[in-house]
């Protein structure tokens, strides 16, 4: 495509000024079109098609509609996918509004920690902790277990429903705070002061002004909970609870099979809440614009901390950081442990797990870091040449590119398997093996997901780039290629690649598309490895150990990703 | 016009003279204001003209309650308010920013101090009418701030502060936001306004053109010190150092020493002028003076008394409209002379040898 610009505009000036784009520009739009349509529009419309597809004759029908509403199952699922997710966001917002308050308004010390504390939990799967929340909140956990000798009670933490909200919010509550953090931030000093000055202060500054000003980001943040958590398939799976919507359509479509409308029709249930919280994330996110950003001093005013507010500060961060590090401490001693049941901690500690996780089944670690490495290229080339056409071509509706990646967001995983499984199954390749049963096609399935992020990631490094150091160049003599070359692409390295390893570090721990696509267990990434560990109870231990691996390999990933971030901008700074 | 004189007489009844005094403020090891003394009148239209990072928007806001001076306290009325927090102080700003709340409407932001001060309804959408009405924005009440222009979002925020009827009112560069042509416009307006309702006001800007157009005096501020407080003619005309003779306008500066036993300043470099008699010149004091007090002569025309010739050669000349400045080459230094220009002169050519008179009684001498 660079090549194909450089030599239009060096040749026919002119003319190539006129054109919309040139011939390689075009076949770049027309794969990336292609592949989309492959991989995210026909699968998906497939799906919602067959919803309302009479499974008989194929006519048009709402009838599977009717079904699922006439099925109790189905409904209490329904109610019990809405009670999760909307509990969940309320346990994350008890988590995060006290850390956010302490952050924004103080001088304070441990901002630092709070602000790690909104990426630890990101960095590992939330089903991966399940299993070790369990042993320490389960009914016979560690708290429950020293509860009960202490005074004689037993909180059900984990307990059906309560587990699944339990390991959501702590998981999830960082999407909320870090929104919300970012939102108080945003609110211009002099919001505040004017208030003050006309005689508002203390709770009612904070309801009449901050918290109107903070509203867009929480909300942001709140939708982004709830829908992950109504999408979520691994988690409910791994702690039992089968009576949700996504536990339901995986096992409509792995047990009834592929022509059983029910797991379609709960697809499309899933597809509609998941536009409606984008939806409403996204409109509120656009009002903040007008909403924040002034002229003049940025954040609200802080005052040095002490006495109570200090105590109450500290007491707050010790336990969350406490619910946080459960899960990850959890799986390190059960990665570590002989046996851990019905005590507070494990018996006796072994190495042996590792071994065996390393000798049997290197192949699932070795599949992640293939899988996540591809998706993770496809996720930027796919991301660089979308940005380079909406940000620097004239294309007509170039836009819609960028808004069509973008719809994977709104696809939960689920049902992204379910539509490759539905389109694809059918198509054999000449060895009579069906085309989904290719690895490649969960890697696919990966970079289709976390295109959106890569995407996010490439148009921001490209917008940094101002025009003119563009025209500079040009002014200056250099053609197009050698202007991307020696211009364009040493500035965008750092954000293109800051957007590759989160790419990847997401990559590598996703599980619910995983879970519908995995067909043979040697081609499964280390996500489905864990969950297969971690459904018999000999195999908990492994499943730990694959499970600290996987939060290694996020970690690195993720502080790599920072640490170049960090780099890009000082070169910005400097430049 | 019976609202606005109604609220004006009620405002000029609160109008309340401001008295800081012995204030000193830090940032850590900075020192952002040192010993700032400052008497205000009621009803007087006061400006903080000086550079950025003089520390003038620092001493508004100490006014206001948001920074905490180390010493001294600020009186407002009378009374001292040193220790109240800014909600208590009844002292009206005017941000920068204008600071409108984003998420309520024109109406509702200028009705908020009057619900915290827990007014009855009827009498709060009166109020509301009577400030918008005030800055001629009526019409407008029932848009969100972001539909309005940059000139309608400082009106609205003057009418906020207005409306709670505050004892003084303080403006944060008002005119900073607003194109050159508003700027002109909005100011006048403001000092209508300001006449109109007698209000102490005090206008915080960098732009000695604003300041000597509608102040009615002008504090000059460098460095946390306050250089000079006077009418803008005065300062212009009787500047207390060197600063306030640079920032107000454009000064000649030379250097020179006394002489004869300080009856006369010996310019470097060549001419002498006698010392004002009765004025006690500071040690080390520079000779200023403005463009417009020096007049160019041929070089050999006969010299007036009490005139000082400085023989030079002009280096360059701008037209300004209503006059020509030349720059003129005396020894080592250069000095700017304004001419007044009449249709149909011709400017004197680079490089022509002329004099320079300088008016004995126009001379300045001025201390750092």
């Amino acid at each position: 495509m660079t090549v194909a610009t450089g030599f239009s505009s060096e040749k026919a000036a002119p003319a190539a000024r006129q054109a919309v784009a040139t011939p390689g520009q075009w076949l770049t739009i027309g794969a990336i079109v292609a592949f989309l349509a492959l991989f995210l529009l026909i699968p998906v419309a497939m799906v919602i098609l067959v919803a309302f597809q009479d499974p008989n004759s194929g006519a048009f029908t709402l009838v599977n509609f009717a079904d699922f509403a006439r099925n109790e199952m189905f409904l209490r699922s329904f109610a019990n996918s809405l009670y999760v997710s909307a509990m969940s966001v309320v346990w994350a917002t008890i988590f995060a509004l006290p850390l956010a308050y302490f952050t924004t308004r103080f001088e304070f010390r441990g901002a630092a920690i709070i602000q790690t504390l909104g990426v630890i939990p990101l960095i590992m799967p939330p089903f991966a902790g399940a299993v070790a929340m369990q042993l320490f909140f389960g009914r016979n956990g560690s708290v429950n277990l020293l509860l009960g000798d202490w005074f004689g009670i037993n909180i059900p933490f984990m307990e059906g429903l309560n587990g699944v909200i339990f390991v959501q919010s702590v998981h999830y509550f960082p999407f909320i705070l870090i929104n919300l953090t970012a939102s108080l931030r945003n609110i211009d000093r002099s919001m505040e002061e004017a208030a003050q000055n006309l005689g508002c202060s203390g709770g009612r500054l904070f309801r009449r002004i901050v918290f109107p000003l903070a509203m867009p980001g929480y909300v942001a943040g709140a939708s982004l909970v709830f829908i992950k958590v109504f999408d979520d398939l691994a988690t409910p799976l791994l702690l039992n609870v089968k009576d949700m919507l996504a536990p339901q359509a995986y096992l409509r479509i792995t047990s009834i099979g592929l022509k059983d409308p029910m797991g379609y029709v709960i697809s499309v249930v899933l597809i509609v809440f998941s536009v409606l919280s984008l939806f409403i994330a996204t409109s509120t996110m656009r009002n903040r614009d007008y909403a924040t950003v002034q002229r003049g001093g940025g954040g609200l005013a802080k005052r040095p901390i002490g006495g109570l507010d200090l105590v109450m500060a500290w007491g707050t961060i010790g336990l969350i950081l406490a619910l946080v590090l459960a899960p990850h401490l959890g799986l390190l001693l059960l990665s570590f442990s002989t046996v851990w049941s019905f005590s507070v901690l494990p018996d006796g500690y072994t190495t042996a797990h590792y071994t065996r996780v390393v000798l049997e089944s290197g192949q699932y670690i070795w599949n992640t870091l293939l899988y996540a490495t591809i998706a993770g290229f496809i996720g930027i080339i796919i991301g660089t040449a979308i940005s380079y056409i909406v940000l620097r071509t004239k294309v007509p509706g170039r836009q819609w590119l960028d808004y069509l990646a973008s719809a994977a967001l709104a696809v939960p995983g689920v049902v992204l398997g379910i539509g490759y499984l539905r389109a694809y199954y059918g198509v054999s390749l000449p060895s009579g093996q069906s085309v989904t049963s290719l690895w490649i096609i969960i890697v696919i399935a990966l970079a289709v997901r976390r295109l959106p992020y890569a995407l996010r990631a490439c148009m921001a490094a490209m917008q940094q780039i101002s025009v003119s150091l563009e025209e500079a160049a040009e002014n200056l003599g250099a053609n197009k290629a050698s202007t991307i070359r020696k211009i364009m692409v040493p500035l965008m390295t750092g954000g293109i690649l800051a957007g590759f390893v989160t790419s990847f570090a997401t990559a590598s721990v996703e599980l619910s598309a995983t879970m519908m696509l995995v067909q043979n267990t040697s081609d499964a990434p280390l996500a489905y490895g864990l969950y297969v560990f971690m459904q018999s109870p000999a195999g908990r231990g492994a499943g730990a150990a694959l499970g600290i691996i996987a939060v290694l390999i996020v970690g690195i990933s993720t502080y790599l990703s920072q640490l170049l971030a960090e780099r890009d901008r000082s070169t910005r700074a400097g430049s | 016009m019976s609202i606005t004189s109604d609220l004006g007489a009620e405002i000029r009844r609160n109008a309340a003279g401001i008295d800081v005094a012995g204030v000193n403020l830090s940032y850590g090891a900075t020192h952002v204001l040192k010993d700032v003394n400052l008497k205000i009148e009621p009803g007087e239209f006061f400006a903080f003209l000086g550079p950025s990072g003089c520390g003038k928007t620092t001493l508004l806001r100490l006014i206001a309650g948001f920074n905490i001076a180390q010493t001294g306290r600020v009186m407002v009325g009378g009374q001292d308010i040193s220790s109240l927090p800014p909600w208590k102080r009844d002292v009206g700003m005017v941000f920068q920013s204008y600071a409108l709340w984003p998420h309520m409407s024109v109406a509702k932001n200028v009705a908020f101090g009057l619900e915290e001060r827990k007014l009855p309804k009827v009498k709060i959408a009166a109020r509301v009418d009577q400030a918008l009405d005030l800055v001629n924005l009526k019409h407008l009440k029932d848009r969100k701030p972001s539909q309005l222009s940059g000139g309608q979002q400082q009106r609205v925020a003057l009418a906020r502060t207005i409306a709670v009827r505050p004892k003084v009112l303080l403006l944060d560069e008002p005119l900073s936001n607003l194109d050159a042509k508003m700027r002109v416009q909005v100011r006048r307006e403001l000092r209508d306004l300001q006449q109109e309702l007698g209000i102490t006001t005090i206008f915080v800007t960098h732009d000695q053109e604003e300041a000597n157009t509608i102040c009615d005096r002008i504090a000059v501020m460098n460095d946390g010190v306050v250089q000079q407080v006077g009418t803008p003619m005065a300062l212009y005309d009787r500047p207390a150092n060197l600063f306030v003779a640079n920032f107000l306008g454009t000064a000649n500066i030379l250097d020179g020493t006394a002489e004869t036993a300080g009856a006369e300043f010996a310019i470097t470099g060549g001419g002498r002028l006698p010392f004002p008699a009765k004025e006690n010149v500071q040690p080390g004091a520079k000779l200023v003076f403005r463009p417009q007090n020096a007049r160019i002569a041929p070089h050999d025309a006969p010299k007036a008394p009490g005139m000082t010739r400085l023989d030079g050669r002009i280096t360059h000349v701008e037209f300004l409209g209503a006059s020509l400045r030349y720059g003129v080459a005396i020894g080592a230094n250069e000095v700017l002379v304004d001419v007044p220009h009449q249709a149909g002169n011709a400017p004197l050519p680079t490089g022509a040898p002329i004099a320079v008179d300088l008016d004995h009684s126009r001379a300045l001498f001025l201390a750092a």
